[in-house]
């Protein structure tokens, strides 16, 4: 089959970009999206130009490193997959395609189709964890938690920090992404200790950071590659007021006796 | 030089204990005067830089990706083994040990199998309070499944994601003391060099993979973790940038490689479509607890529907040829029985390299619900790549090269054989042999990244007298310009091939000569064609662009180079190993109903390679296995 492709080229994130076109001609349906980049990459070389930069790595959908936004659409059409597992078949013989990258001011262009998603490493260090040292962990069953809890936190730790939710936002918002990532640690006993400053630490770097704010049209849902809930959002939200509402509590002195 | 391995004395199941409390230690308040620099932020590179910072020392953690969470290790999905006896099946330390030495084919080290399975219960419990969301049952408590080569459940998991899920732990844990200040990470950057000065492991040359700005860093210890070389087989299950360029550099600068012949073929991956495949995707080794592996009977049923071949015209051959193991038989012994079929003209699929993984009985048995519940995202992940519902027809699988059981050569302590140099992970050699069980790597990723290194380093700091290497020591300059020169010249040649040809051509070599099973013959065809297509890179390659961007192109034909040098190297030490173990099957070794046939009086050594210049001979160095506690039985799942 063939593809015509209108792909962004932008030299860096000082210099404006722009579309080119290029021709993908017999390409086969069983090929992933990625793989026909890579010979229209190979073409490219053979005929001395410069090729397409994109991000990829695990190509099995779970490393959350590709990103593209394929007809306006982060990852492209198919629901519930990321654009490495996105196979030619779901496309037409002769259909025009355009490849952008992830647009978001959170998210600088670093050259052609690759953004820096460190924002979201960011938001992580502010506080994604559970503060628990190597060495310090009691029996992993002397602390039961229900199916359906540790159901839940994986539902919200399938996340694969992509930034597909941030892409398609019209307001650039990183709410689905912050939310699964405090859902999936404040919903388990493990994580409950540091709940409050959590939420309130990640929600605050996330501000600074740009992102816009959530306005629940659900099209961070829609496009997620791992359907990451809705829901989530909701729990987040309450999490955060609940945390606002209960305020800081007082610091008692430093030291000890000896 | 001689190989010491520094292995405790005493009966196996004190060594470590004993090590820990002979071993020297630095006092809390001098662990922030050493600087350790942690390349590759994997299970066993996160969890070795987290858990250096949180003991206090300086940590440097470098890795390609634009963010640690993304290392290969995430992809891994079926699960972590620990030998906790959850299921009262009778699982052991000793249980643990023994399969993983026997699934090794005793071709690892006795002492290091011995406490990794130690450890393992440790890792189970850090990674809970980590917040890793395990599968559990309704009361609460963690659920086990089972994995090839084991008679009990002990392999614990996250859904399809278990090595997401891990992971993410090891990067939370960074993330804490990145937070504090204890960690500086350099994302989207790659070591181009080691930097030995006196003979020791003192720094390290990077690029910054956004502005191609080359740096220098110095350490008072360089822990490799960056993992395995399976891409020198072009098509593989690891992610598009694993490569063997830092432990082969290290190589070159004097660290031993061990065993490069011990690669890992996995019977279950999605075959091949066509030539423009840039990677083979896995299909995780639990489906086999409820798959059932088979191919018609006779040749003229391969191309019927498989669901009209008759129950009597299939050949379980798994189950019949392993009845006591059945589908859940090793790894190594699954692909070759695969590639043994399909041999005999009864594969299915395309090329008829492929056989079918049925899941139809266990639907019958247990409703679509639970296998559903139990593998849905596996079968999503299929049906996304080939178009077919895994519900309605059995799954078409075909081996698929996977993972490096060889690596550098590390002492009891993870030391290479230069001292400052700690290799942790998969990059090292030690603890699978010469065939890896499933579910085993992430438990050694993290037992080398949590619980062993962290010892050991402190006890080399403790017991060597070091002054600090400034990064303006000669020998940062040297290896320098070593790197710019390198860049120059792959920049300079202007050909007429791209790397990624050169890389297919290595991989097809590499596959049908050094792949599932190995010939002198074959092994000699790709020992001369080998340098002959490393002649014709370094004359004919074609790289794009310059050295001061963001320049993949560069990127892949630098590592693409090391890889046409490091493939020689393995196809040597194949050739050497005149026998067969695990993953390293030599077609003149094997037994009447073709299993591998192992020479324990000639060959129970670990092979390590010493690097004697370009152009010339490696030397090899032996360490002899010695088995104290086990006896080297052969190895037997029927």
């Amino acid at each position: 089959m063939n593809l015509t492709l209108k792909i962004w080229r932008q030299k860096n994130a000082a210099s404006p970009g722009c579309f080119e076109t290029h021709e993908a001609r017999d390409v086969s349906p069983d090929m992933s999206f990625l793989e026909m980049l890579d010979v229209v990459n190979e073409r490219l070389i053979a005929g001395g130009q410069e090729p397409f930069v994109f991000d990829s790595d695990c190509r099995e959908g779970i490393c959350g490193t590709c990103s593209l936004v394929i007809n306006g659409i982060p990852h492209g059409s198919r629901k519930g997959t990321t654009v490495c597992q996105l196979h030619l078949r779901y496309f037409k013989d002769g259909q025009t395609v355009t490849i952008e990258p992830w647009r978001a001011r959170a998210f600088p262009i670093v050259k052609d189709l690759i953004v820096d998603r460190a924002a979201f490493d960011r938001i992580m260090q502010a506080g994604g964890f559970v503060s628990v040292n190597t060495g310090n962990a009691p029996e992993a069953n002397a602390l039961p938690v229900s199916k359906e809890i540790a159901d839940l936190a994986m539902d919200a730790a399938a996340c694969i920090g992509c930034g597909a939710c941030v892409a398609v936002c019209k307001n650039a918002s990183a709410m689905l992404f912050v939310a699964a990532k405090v859902s999936h640690l404040n919903y388990l006993p493990q994580g409950k200790a540091e709940k409050d400053r959590r939420v309130k630490n990640m929600v605050s770097q996330m501000d600074k950071e740009g992102f816009g704010n959530c306005t629940v049209t659900g099209s961070c849902e829609a496009v997620c590659p791992k359907e990451i809930s809705l829901d989530f959002i909701a729990k987040m939200n309450r999490d955060y007021a609940v945390a606002l509402v209960k305020g800081e509590l007082k610091k008692s002195a430093a030291g000890g006796v000896g | 030089m001689s190989l010491d391995a520094r292995i405790p004395s005493g009966p196996l199941a004190q060594k470590w204990d004993r090590y820990k409390s002979d071993m020297k230690l630095v006092n809390p308040a001098n662990k922030r005067k050493f600087d350790v620099i942690v390349v590759g932020t994997g299970l066993s590179g996160g969890a070795a830089a987290a858990t250096l910072a949180e003991l206090g020392y300086q940590v440097k953690a470098f890795c390609f990706q634009d963010t640690p969470r993304r290392a290969h290790s995430i992809a891994a999905q079926g699960g972590i083994n620990a030998a906790k006896n959850y299921q009262n099946d009778g699982d052991s330390v000793f249980r643990l040990f023994y399969d993983t030495l026997k699934g090794g084919d005793f071709r690892a080290r006795e002492a290091n199998v011995f406490r990794l399975a130690q450890v393992s219960a440790s890792i189970i419990d850090q990674c809970a309070a980590q917040g890793v969301p395990f599968a559990r049952e309704y009361g609460g408590t963690l659920t086990n499944r089972s994995f090839g080569g084991a008679q009990v459940s002990r392999t614990f998991y996250a859904r399809g994601q278990t090595g997401q899920q891990l992971l993410l732990g090891a990067y939370q844990a960074m993330c804490r003391q990145i937070s504090l200040g204890n960690i500086r990470m350099y994302p989207r950057t790659e070591m181009l060099d080691l930097v030995v000065v006196d003979g020791v492991a003192r720094g390290i040359v990077v690029r910054n993979l956004v502005t191609g700005e080359i740096s220098l860093h110095s350490a008072d210890a360089v822990v490799l973790a960056t993992g395995g070389y399976a891409n020198v087989f072009f098509l593989s299950t690891n992610a598009i940038g694993c490569n063997v360029t830092a432990t082969y550099r290290a190589y070159k600068k004097g660290a031993f490689f061990a065993n490069p012949c011990y690669t890992q073929i996995h019977p279950t991956c999605i075959p091949v479509s066509g030539d423009h495949q840039a990677k083979l995707t896995l299909m995780s080794e639990s489906l086999r607890n409820d798959g059932r592996v088979w191919v018609p009977r006779r040749k003229e049923d391969c191309g019927r529907p498989p669901a009209s071949v008759p129950e009597a015209d299939r050949d379980y051959y798994l189950e019949r040829k392993y009845p006591s193991y059945g589908n859940l038989a090793p790894r190594d012994i699954a692909s070759r029985a695969a590639k043994e079929v399909c041999d005999t003209g009864r594969g299915v699929g395309p090329g008829g390299r492929g056989v079918y993984l049925d899941f139809s009985d266990a639907i019958k048995r247990s409703g679509e619900d639970a296998i559903r519940d139990r593998y849905g995202n596996l079968f999503e992940m299929y049906e996304r790549i080939t178009g077919e519902n895994a519900y309605r027809q059995p799954m078409h699988i075909y081996p698929a090269v996977h993972y490096a059981m060889g690596g550098t050569w590390v002492d009891y302590g993870l030391m290479s054989t230069l001292p400052g140099l700690f290799v942790v992970g998969e990059a090292n050699f030690s603890d699978h042999g010469a065939n890896r069980l499933g579910a085993s790597g992430l438990m050694q990723g993290l037992a080398d990244g949590y619980f062993i290194l962290p010892y050991t380093i402190g006890h080399y700091f403790a017991s060597t007298k070091q002054v600090k290497v400034p990064a303006s020591h000669a020998e940062f300059k040297k290896a320098e310009e070593g790197v710019r020169q390198f860049t120059r010249r792959l920049l300079s040649i202007n050909g007429q091939r791209s790397a990624t040809s050169f890389h297919k051509e290595l991989g097809r070599l590499m596959w049908e000569n050094c792949g599932m099973a190995r010939t002198r013959q074959s092994l000699e065809i790709n020992l001369k064609r080998i340098p002959e297509l490393r002649e014709e890179f370094w004359k004919n390659v074609k790289v794009t662009g310059s050295g001061e961007e963001l320049n993949q192109n560069l990127e892949h034909a630098g590592r693409v180079a090391d890889f046409l040098e490091f493939a020689e190297l393995l196809c040597l030490d194949a050739l050497h190993r005149e026998e067969s173990c695990g993953g390293h099957f030599r077609v003149e070794h094997q037994t009447e109903d073709g299993e591998a046939k192992r020479d324990d009086a000639n060959f129970a050594y670990v092979a390590a390679w010493e690097f004697k210049g370009a152009d010339k001979k490696p030397e090899l160095h032996k360490e002899p296995l010695v088995c104290e506690e086990v006896h080297m039985a052969t190895r037997s799942y029927k």
